[in-house]
């Protein structure tokens, strides 16, 4: 048993959900009581979908237990189908609905339909969100795709030659409730049309059953999303030879690396190779002097596997930053996760708790955050910077505008979200700087003209919030006058520095030269 | 009664669970704690529902059976003593911990009753255990409310004091108007149930007079009759005319006549209606269909059809307790379409042929219908929001006025959705 205050990932059903949902004419019954359909509204309500996900429910009551609870199943399948006409018709079962035990894949491919029947055990008691729509997505690829195993063979990457075409591809993963995927799949098939290669099928989002089962017409596949698509991946490499890449290209390094990979898959000539790097306003933009600022900047990240592992190499590599702290709530993730943390000397964190998370945040008082939406409450209540790189989804998270996260815009788009937030900090920093002049009263002024009245005031003020220490050390005027020019963001470190040297050689009143004494004693 | 059609119909249901009462509960008693027994489904549920990220460690928590606890019951009595102990030390200002029995416990059978009982003597003087279900096989969203304060009701000591007991979660400011207004009318003694602290529960007996604010307490009004509690009979305090009648039922009890009662109320009906008019203006003819969710259903198709001259097509409930909705049922315009219970696809397919001007529903159907070209309003807000008494009789129709006013706006009937 496991105390949960909050979770970063549904149960495993909640996966599958994902997969039907982003897919056309596939129905999912869900064996499962009436408090489940909540999940409804992460669809309806998050992503402000128009259509309500294709699931029904088929909410069995206490009083249902006593009788046949397989009868009801078979109802709700027997009306969905009728209703629904699916082309695939998912049947599984929520937590409850498997302690039951009706069986409700078996019960629905006894029913006699034409249609294929994927029948989805999803563990609920051991398996999480991520994991349920991975398995999804794998045994509707392998239900579809099975019968055509023997009768191919494998496919060669490069015939495209040979039948005088462009090279087809497919990309896998992209699926509701995932992070900017309806943005990504843009910029991914931008980037590989301007480098003639055309998109064969994108999966689960947009795809319906037929196109799973054309699969196999394109060359390879793109693992957009190795959380949702490896499994697949792996499974149509293994059964039809089917290469995959291994490279997500989130960042610049990443997105060249990734059309690297690519044009080797398919044996495609990369000729445009040094406009690449152009692509993306983010080189120049990192590299101007204006972001200086930005080098070494501390940074703490937590997220899924995915956007955690090549937000760390983008925030290293490609902005300066130094991450002080790694982590995931993908346990499936978790050993590349702990691979990257190695590289860069620090110890991953692979944890479900967010309290855990905060606390390990607030060990390292990085000066940036990059996170879920739940770190960017917990740096909100630490007073630091931060951006939403990861699920969980939030209705924020999926902007109107086109927010990509992969590719050149992708980059563009993380150049602005990541340095923005510092910038305010910076902005508080000049207002924080600029205060005691005396057009400024309370720090903030307005631009309509000055009603500056008296600056002792402030000075006052701000006297009075950097009292005496509780160890009884006495802070003197020139001390505390000191204290006060020290940036805000590093003034609490200072003043506990000081505090803790005014200990240690017994000085029992800070004066200015006390404050450098320990500057020094620290540094 | 008046002619009132009543149907019912089972299928398929688009419901919240009881848990989902945690998510108001746990507001109004911040002394206590709410541990869910469950699944990682009832946790998500939770937050999802409560709509927002939590912006502290909250006062609600799920404890997550794993397979190792599905294999050995006394295994998982055992974990779940641990957790409650971590919790504990953990949150030491807890007074109050209700142990919610969810669709898996029940399954399972798991008996959270005895390992309440355990822990009320391990705890004794520290923190006190109850247990109920929020179960989704057996309760529907508000009707998680009503197990929890049946669950409390046996730790209520008794007293034969008279006093006038308000049942039911109501927002603390109108909760204050209320108590205002009953003063005014010379009834001193008012308490509340649930109380704003777990530990101030009210004592009851046969002198207490109870009178619901919330219509979908059923176990608990039973409990409370056991107990010797005269239960006040009246129409909810949703609208002008239901909070008139309410309040008159009470000075009734109270042997306070009508005319003081008129007396104290009136200029707030006064200001009420003039308030109503505008929202009025919206609704008025405008079809309505409600589908069941909150409860609170009969009420609201009463409050907009008699005030604001809204026209019923459907009123769904996801139960019908005929005794409690007596009152209520007796106001509602003759040949009003009750349907109990859903076959939420049946359902919507009336809703689509009747072409309503305005649906209230769940929030997993609002955008669909919407997309649609059906003004919806979502009935999760009910529950959230300030809305019983005279004087928030225009704020409840302002949420059924505004999207109305909203669609006039935006004038795209229909549009592609994302």
């Amino acid at each position: 048993m496991e105390l949960t205050l909050w979770t970063y990932e549904g149960p495993p059903h909640v996966g599958a959900m994902r997969i039907a949902s982003s897919m056309k004419d596939i129905h999912y019954v869900l064996h499962a009581p009436q408090g489940d359909t909540y999940a409804d509204l992460l669809f309806t309500m998050i992503e402000r979908r128009g259509q309500r996900p294709p699931v029904t429910y088929t909410t069995f009551q206490a009083r249902d237990l006593g009788g046949d609870t397989a009868e009801l199943v078979k109802k709700n399948i027997k009306e969905a189908v009728e209703r629904f006409k699916p082309k695939t018709l998912l049947v599984g079962e929520s937590c409850t609905a498997e302690l039951i035990q009706d069986q409700p894949g078996a019960l629905a491919k006894g029913m006699g339909f034409d249609m294929p029947i994927v029948n989805l055990e999803l563990p609920a008691y051991s398996k999480k969100e991520n994991w349920g729509a991975s398995e999804t997505f794998y045994q509707l690829t392998r239900t579809l795709l099975k019968e055509k195993v023997s009768s191919s063979d494998k496919i060669n990457p490069l015939r495209w030659r040979e039948l005088g075409r462009r090279p087809k591809v497919n990309i896998l993963g992209p699926s509701l409730l995932g992070f900017r995927c309806r943005d990504d799949v843009i910029e991914i098939q931008r980037i590989l049309s301007e480098q003639g290669i055309d998109t064969n099928v994108v999966a689960p989002l947009g795809a319906s059953p037929d196109d799973i089962e054309r699969l196999i017409d394109a060359e390879i596949n793109i693992c957009l999303y190795q959380e949702i698509a490896e499994a697949s991946c792996e499974w149509l490499k293994r059964n039809f030879g089917m290469e995959y890449t291994n490279t997500i290209p989130i960042g610049i390094k990443n997105t060249i690396k990734f059309i690297n990979e690519v044009h080797e898959k398919l044996d495609l000539p990369l000729t445009n190779k040094e406009e690449l790097e152009n692509k993306s306003k983010l080189p120049w933009y990192s590299k101007s002097v204006d972001s200086n600022y930005l080098t070494g900047k501390r940074v703490f990240i937590f997220g899924d596997g995915t956007h955690a592992i090549t937000a760390a190499k983008i925030a290293k590599e490609e902005l300066g930053f130094e991450v002080v702290g790694l982590g995931t709530y993908s346990r499936e993730m978790a050993r590349q996760v702990r691979a990257t943390a190695k590289d860069l000397n620090v110890e991953a964190l692979i944890t479900n708790n967010y309290l855990e998370v905060e606390d390990a945040m607030k060990k390292v008082a990085p000066e940036l955050v990059l996170g879920t939406q739940m770190e960017r409450h917990s740096a909100k209540r630490l007073g630091i910077p931060c951006s939403v790189i990861s699920t969980p989804m939030h209705v924020q998270d999926v902007p109107a505008r086109y927010s990509p996260q992969m590719g050149w815009e992708g980059a563009n788009v993380i150049f602005d979200d990541w340095v923005h937030p510092l910038m305010m900090g910076l902005e508080e920093h000049l207002i924080d700087m600029f205060k005691h002049d005396f057009e400024f009263v309370d720090g903030h002024q307005s631009h309509l003209g000055h009603t500056a009245t008296n600056t002792n005031n402030i000075l006052n003020s701000d006297e009075k919030k950097e009292k005496n220490s509780k160890e009884g050390i006495i802070w003197t005027e020139s001390g505390r006058a000191e204290l006060i020019k020290v940036p805000f963001f590093i003034r609490g470190k200072v003043k506990t520095n000081t505090e803790k040297y005014a200990i240690l050689r017994g000085i029992p009143e800070i004066s200015d030269e006390t404050l450098y004494d320990a500057k020094a004693y620290f540094s | 009664m008046s002619k009132v059609e009543f149907n019912k119909e089972t299928g398929p249901r688009e419901v919240f669970c009881g848990l989902t009462s945690i998510v108001w509960l746990h507001r109004r008693m911040p002394d206590a704690f709410f541990l869910v027994v469950g699944s990682r489904t009832c946790a998500h549920l939770i937050q999802s529902a409560a709509g927002v990220m939590i912006f502290a460690e909250p006062r609600f928590g799920t404890a997550i059976l794993e397979e190792k606890d599905l294999a050995g019951l006394a295994d998982a009595h055992e974990e779940l003593d641990r957790v409650v102990n971590d919790l504990i030390a953990r949150r030491p200002e807890i007074k109050t911990l209700f142990l919610v029995g969810s669709c898996p416990s029940e399954v399972i059978k798991l008996d959270l009753a005895t390992v309440a009982e355990k822990l009320n003597k391990r705890f004794l003087g520290q923190v006190r255990f109850v247990n109920y279900s929020g179960s989704g096989i057996e309760t529907t969203f508000t009707q998680g409310e009503d197990g929890a304060l049946k669950a409390l009701i046996p730790l209520m000591e008794s007293s034969n004091e008279e006093k006038l007991l308000l049942v039911g979660t109501l927002a603390n400011n109108v909760e204050d108007r209320f108590k205002k207004i009953f003063k005014n009318l010379g009834i001193s003694n008012i308490e509340s149930f649930p109380p704003r602290q777990s530990t101030e529960l009210p004592k009851i007996g046969k002198n207490t007079k109870v009178l619901l604010t919330q219509p979908y307490l059923s176990d608990t009004v039973r409990d409370l009759k056991h107990r010797g509690c005269e239960i006040i009979s009246a129409p909810f305090p949703l609208g002008i005319e239901g909070s008139t009648k309410w309040f008159l039922a009470a000075a009734k009890a109270f042997k306070i006549s009508e005319l003081k009662v008129h007396e104290i109320i009136s200029p707030l009906i006064n200001r009420a209606k003039l308030a109503l008019d505008s929202h009025k203006e919206i609704l008025k003819g405008k079809r309505l269909f409600l589908l069941p969710e909150s409860q609170l259903e009969i009420s609201l198709a009463r409050f907009l059809h008699n005030e604001c001259e809204m026209d019923l097509i459907e009123v769904g409930t996801p139960y019908l307790n005929k005794d409690l909705m007596k009152e209520e049922i007796n106001l509602l315009p003759d040949n009003t379409k009750i349907v109990e219970g859903q076959h939420v696809e049946k359902q919507l397919d009336r809703v689509r042929k009747s072409n309503p001007d305005l649906v209230v529903c769940g929030m997993g159907l609002a955008n669909p219908l919407e997309a649609e070209g059906i003004s919806t309003k979502w009935s999760i807000e009910m529950v959230f929001s300030p809305i019983h008494g005279i004087d928030q009789a225009a704020d409840l129709a302002g949420l059924f006025s505004k999207p109305l006013k909203r669609n006039q706006i935006l004038t795209s009937k229909t549009l592609v959705t994302h």
